[in-house]
Parts: structure tokens; sequence; C-alpha cells
């Protein structure tokens, strides 16, 4: 079934004025009324769909005020200040890619975070997109998708845990709050991801938020977006895998092939020949006058050219003919034996 | 937006077998969660023209992820392939991975895994035709039965399907190692046929060369792709391990070499008992000539002696034909040294190159 929330029209009273009668009660907990940042209107929003012709309840009057008991769709508390969150690449490049695969008509695509938790930063390692329709005033989330995506995924990677959820765009609507609320019920503490497809100022933003609450105790609660750190983690084939696909960005048609053992030692060699000369590049401005000198740069240098290792030309030359010797006669014996295996070939045709 | 995609049915494709060497073979599933549709002019058509593989940068990405997660020593990590085919390239862009098989699972259902996982992508518009499969690799030995049978049912299902072989250990050492393989038609003719006999083979003229032909990959990124990559080039930290220029060897070459020294013992049993048969084959031959001329003999001394002949005896029935050894397997053995070889090869190579570079720079400090 589709959770369908339908947010009030932004006429309603303000926020002191108590609105329009209260609602009788439909909704079966006095939900927590939740305020998206931007807007001053609270709006309540319903845990199953929403009567057709009800008002949610709107801002009660200071004198009753609902116990945000936090029953129903209970809001996190306070989030752990300076949390981290961790995220792979992969998940960026495939919510890129469930954008441009985007439905006509929908300015934003939504999906579920997967990852792990662990005391000091939230890492999330996968993540699908869902299918959402999303108009002025109604947002509906295929939770059955959902739900049964994270059990295919379960099914491979059994220690990822929903952690969240992404929307592309630039900004946190109104509908992320009916989304977030939606997630945390699915995850304790969720997060929220926003990828922004759209490039404002020329930049992708990426950046996660944990709600809190926020708000005079004892009133009716509002929401807070509040940002987190994100940083971007990498295991070591992710990383080189990562640096091979970035080649496509300068290359005119945006294709790459894959290059062949000596070109890339070559690659590799180039690379660092340009980290030297950068280096370089800093020691003669330094030395110039024309950039001030900065100690802890200065030691790291010292400790490069200390690194490069002092050997007696003997003792290398030794070394490097009894390395050379080891790779010939691997060689040797490789071609030895293609050309054994290609004679047996022959033999046994005959 | 993508523009709708031309979609055509596969006839029936088939599932990536399981465990390496279990030799089962691959379980052929109903037709997947393709929309039927007409094919884009290349439907079925008798040659595979695809010349090459085109990856969007996510399936590299993902196919990594994968490994990295779930992949333990020598357990291979698999999953299948979504793409379509566009002229004569063969264009990947997503994959999922496939849960590994535990004993204790027996009852999962792979293919109802396969069919939803199908049908929750084409909900979000992922291209959700079979296109093909990857599998990890434990240093390059992926030359198995196991791989032979299920390449093979992908491809009769689906012409232009490849395998995609991933080599994590060698990409760790510096730079991605990705291969597309496909069965050359000469193996996919001998494989219908089901006949692997040394007769059917010899005729078929079938190399360890050409069993398997590769397929040249390029990799796609689209243009957000490519904002992406710039902003995460912008916020990451430099990479700070180089090992492409690591000059230590003998430890992957030790492996190399070990895995190549089993794989020719297995070729020399296989000599061995190919010779045993062959030795075997002409005795009884010889046999069955002195046989038949005793019985020569034997019935002219009867018609001198006017007795009526003895009657023909089957000869076959006394001599059984012997059987001949499956020549299957000694030609994936030697495809697999081959390979092994040809890895060894590009290894040695590379470090040749960077012993030599060693060799300048210490020059130069003396």
């Amino acid at each position: 079934h589709h959770l369908s929330l339908r947010l009030p029209t932004p006429a309603a009273a303000p926020v002191s004025a108590p609105a329009s009668a209260p609602a009788p009660a439909p909704t079966p907990a006095p939900a927590p009324a939740a305020a998206p940042a931007s807007s001053s209107d609270p709006a309540a929003a319903a845990a199953t769909t929403a009567a057709a012709g009800q008002t949610p309840a709107s801002a009660q009057a200071p004198a009753q005020t609902p116990a945000p008991s936090l029953t129903g769709p209970a809001l996190p508390g306070p989030f752990p200040g300076g949390r981290v969150v961790r995220l792979h690449p992969v998940i960026l490049a495939s919510i890129v890619d469930s954008y441009e695969r985007r439905n006509e008509g929908a300015a934003r695509v939504i999906g579920t975070l997967l990852g792990t938790v662990d005391k000091h930063s939230v890492e999330v390692t996968n993540c699908f997109s869902v299918p959402h329709n999303e108009s002025e005033d109604e947002v509906a989330v295929d939770m059955e998708f959902a739900k049964n995506m994270y059990e295919l995924h379960k099914k491979v990677s059994p220690n990822e845990l929903i952690l969240g959820w992404y929307a592309t765009g630039h900004d946190i609507t109104e509908h992320s709050v009916l989304i977030h609320e939606y997630y945390s019920r699915e995850a304790p503490n969720p997060i929220h991801l926003t990828v922004d497809t759209s490039l404002q100022n020329g930049r992708m933003s990426i950046k996660a938020y944990v709600s809190t609450l926020m708000g005079v105790p004892g009133r009716t609660m509002g929401v807070m977006f509040t940002p987190l750190t994100v940083k971007y983690a990498y295991y070591d084939t992710e990383r080189i895998g990562v640096d091979l696909i970035m080649k496509t960005c300068f290359s005119p048609n945006r294709v790459i092939g894959l290059s062949s053992d000596l070109q890339q030692v070559g690659g590799a060699s180039a690379r660092i020949q340009d980290a030297l000369s950068t280096v370089l590049q800093y020691a003669e401005d330094v030395l110039s006058g024309k950039v001030s000198a900065d100690n802890t740069v200065g030691r790291f240098l010292m400790s490069l050219v200390n690194q490069v290792p002092k050997i007696a030309p003997d003792d290398f030359e030794t070394m490097l003919n009894s390395n050379i010797n080891d790779l010939l006669m691997v060689t040797y014996l490789a071609n030895l034996t293609q050309s054994q295996i290609a004679l047996n070939e022959k033999l046994v045709n005959l | 937006t993508h523009s709708t995609r031309a979609q055509r049915t596969p006839p029936g494709a088939g599932m990536a077998s399981r465990k390496e060497g279990t030799g089962s073979t691959a379980a052929s599933s109903s037709s997947t969660g393709g929309v039927a549709g007409k094919g884009k002019g290349k439907g079925g058509s008798g040659d595979s023209a695809v010349k090459q593989v085109q990856i969007d940068g996510l399936v590299v990405l993902k196919i990594i992820k994968h490994y990295q997660e779930e992949g333990q020593g020598t357990e291979v990590v698999q999953g299948v392939l979504l793409g379509l085919v566009v002229e004569d390239r063969l264009e990947i862009t997503n994959c999922f991975p496939f849960p590994q098989h535990t004993e204790d699972d027996a009852d999962f259902d792979e293919v109802q895994y396969q069919m939803e996982m199908m049908r929750s992508l084409r909900h979000v518009n992922i291209d959700h035709l079979h296109v093909g499969w990857y599998q990890s690799t434990y240093y390059g030995s992926f030359v198995t039965r196991a791989l032979l049978d299920s390449q093979f049912s992908y491809q009769h299902a689906i012409e232009e399907s490849v395998v995609l072989i991933y080599d994590p250990i060698k990409t760790a050492q510096g730079s991605l190692s990705l291969k597309a393989y496909r069965l050359t038609p000469k193996l996919m003719e001998v494989c219908k046929e089901k006949d692997f006999s040394p007769e059917a083979l010899k005729k078929a003229n079938i190399t360890f060369e050409h069993m398997f032909e590769e397929v040249p990959i390029v990799i796609k990124n689209s243009h957000l792709i490519n904002v992406l990559m710039w902003e995460l080039e912008k916020k990451s930290a430099v990479a700070d391990k180089h090992e492409l220029l690591s000059l230590a060897s003998s430890n992957h070459l030790g492996k190399n070499l070990q895995l190549l020294m089993d794989r020719v013992d297995d070729m020399s049993q296989d000599i061995v008992k190919y010779n045993t048969y062959m030795r075997n084959t002409s005795k009884q031959q010889q046999q069955k000539h002195q046989y038949q001329q005793r019985r020569q003999q034997e019935n002219m001394q009867r018609q001198s002696r006017g007795e009526p002949p003895l009657p023909e005896e089957d000869l076959s029935k006394l001599f059984k034909p012997l059987q001949p050894p499956a020549r299957m397997d000694s030609l994936l053995i030697a495809g697999q040294i081959n390979t092994y070889c040809q890895n060894i090869k590009e290894f040695t190579a590379q470090n040749l190159g960077k012993l030599f570079m060693a060799q300048a720079l210490q020059e130069y400090n003396n």
C-alpha cells in the first residue's frame, strides 16, 4: 500500500492562534506536530492515509499541549554531536544514475540508504531507489517496494541496515519531513542525504542531515535538520576503480579503454612525477620568499627525502640482478609451458 | 531522462551456476522479466556482431564493492549484468549481486530472487534486460567446467552475453583488472551437440586458445557522473597508496606459480591417462587381429576336413571398446594453464620495468 500524506493548505491559521475546530481525533496517536524548517505552519501528519475530508489537526491551543509523548512515529532524540557520515562513491554514482532515469515529470528521486553503524561514524555502503510520487500537497511513497528491496538486499549482504534515505535536489522541502518520518520508523536516527543534481552554484553539493526536535519544550515541537560531516571512504580497490573512472572526464566522448601492463606503470610514474614537481615548485617558492615557510610541510619534506633508501651500490647490484633473474626465469618457464601445451594439443589431435 | 529503450525477450536465459568446481550445470529458467517487444533490428541474428563492451562507471564500482564486502579467500562472488545492445556495442548499465550459496539455505530460490530483483528494478526504470553475468576470480583461475556451462546457457539464450571476470587481487596491485569473455562460435557448436568425445572435438578443430574470445572493454560515464567525479576529487584525500609502483613481487609470483604447478600436474595426469588409453586400444586391436587370424585358420582347417565353419562371432562383444578419456577437461586445463602463463608474463614484464626504473634512480643517487 502507498503511504499518502497530505499537508494542510498553507493558508491555515498562523502558529499562535488556535486553528479552527480542533479536528476530531482521527489519528490514533497524538501525532507530534512536525514543523518543516521553512514554513511556519505546524502540520500534523497522519500516520495512516488521512481521510479525504478532514483537515489534520493543526496547532493546538497553548493550553492543551498534546503530550509530545512521541508515540506513533517517534522522532529521535538529540543526536550525539559530531557524528561523521562516511560515504562510498558507489552510493553517489547510484544516486546520480537513478536521477538520470527518473520518470517524466518527477523533479527528484528518493531512495533508501543501507550501511553499518559503529561508535564514531555511520558508514553508508549501499542504496537503492524507491519509486515515489510528489505533487503540491501530497507525497506517495511505495513502502512495499522499499521493504521488498531491503529483503532482497539483505540476502546478499546480511550486515547492512537501513540507515536513512536520500533525495536529489538542493533543498529540504516539507515533503522531506514526511518521508523522514516514515524512515524514522524503519531506523533509529535516520540520516537524510541530499545530492544536488540541479547543480546550483555550479557544484554538486552533497550534504547529510539528521533531524532534531526544536522548539519550546512542553509546546508543539518542530523538526530541524542539522547537518552532519560528510567524509568519503574508499576501499583500496575502490580507490583504484574511481581513479580509473575519473579519467573519462578528460576524454572527449567520455569513453576510456583499459590500459595494458606497461602503460599502467608509465601512468603511475607520470603521476608521481607530477607530485614531485609540485613539491619542488613549493620548495623553490619558499626559498625565493614567495611563500612563507611552513614547518609541518618542511618536516614532511625532510622525512620524504630520508625515505629514499641508501644502499651500497654492490648490494643494490646483487639485489637487482637476483630479482631480474627470478623474473626472467619465470617468464622462460611460462613460455615453455605454453609451448608444451600447444605441442600436446597437436599430438593429441593427430 | 533516458528515452525508452528497445527490448526483446531472450528465449529463456540460464542462470549463473553456483560454486566453482562443482561442475553443476546451470538451471535454465523461464523467460526473464524482459517485456516482450520488437527487437531493434538485431533480434537473434546468426552472427554475434558485438565488437565492444561498454560499461558504465557505476557497474565497475558495484562489482568492486560486492567483492570487497562479500568475497573471502577463494570463494567467488557472482552477479548479473543488465543492459542492452546498441549496434555493435554491448552496453552494460547496471548490475546486481547474487547471494552466496550457503548450505543451510537449501530452499533459497535463485530464480525467484532474480525475478523479483528484475521486476523491482524495472519499477525504477533500470534496464532490466539480462546481458550477462560477472564473476570474481582468484589469481585468474576461472577456466572451469562450471563457467563454461553457465556461459554456454547464457550465450545460448542471449547471443551477445558476456562474462565479466574481475580480478580483485590484480586490482589491488594497482590497476583495474576487468575482462569480458565470450565463447567462440566453434565452441558453441560443440556445446550444443553436447558431444565432447575426442572425434567430435577433433572435427571441430578446437584448440585451447580458441575456446574463449576476449571482447575489448571501454568505460563510459554520463556527464552528470563526470560532475560527480570532479566533486569527489575535490573533496577526497589524494590516494596515498601507490601499489602499482611497489617492487615486492615474490609473494604474488609464488602464488601464481603454485597454481600453475597444480594445473600442470593435472595436465600430466591427463596425458598419462590418454597414453594408457592409446596403448590399450592398440593392444586391443592387436588382440582382435590375432583372434581373427586364428579364426580364419581354424576355419580353413575345418574346411579342409569338411566340417562346417565356426559361426562368425561378434568381435565387438568379445573385445569391448574402451572408453576414450574426456577431452573437454584437458582442453579446459590447457586453457587455464594458458591464462596463468599470460598473467605471469604480464606481471613479470611490469616488474622488470619497475626494477629498471629503480636501477636508474639508484645510479643517479650514486
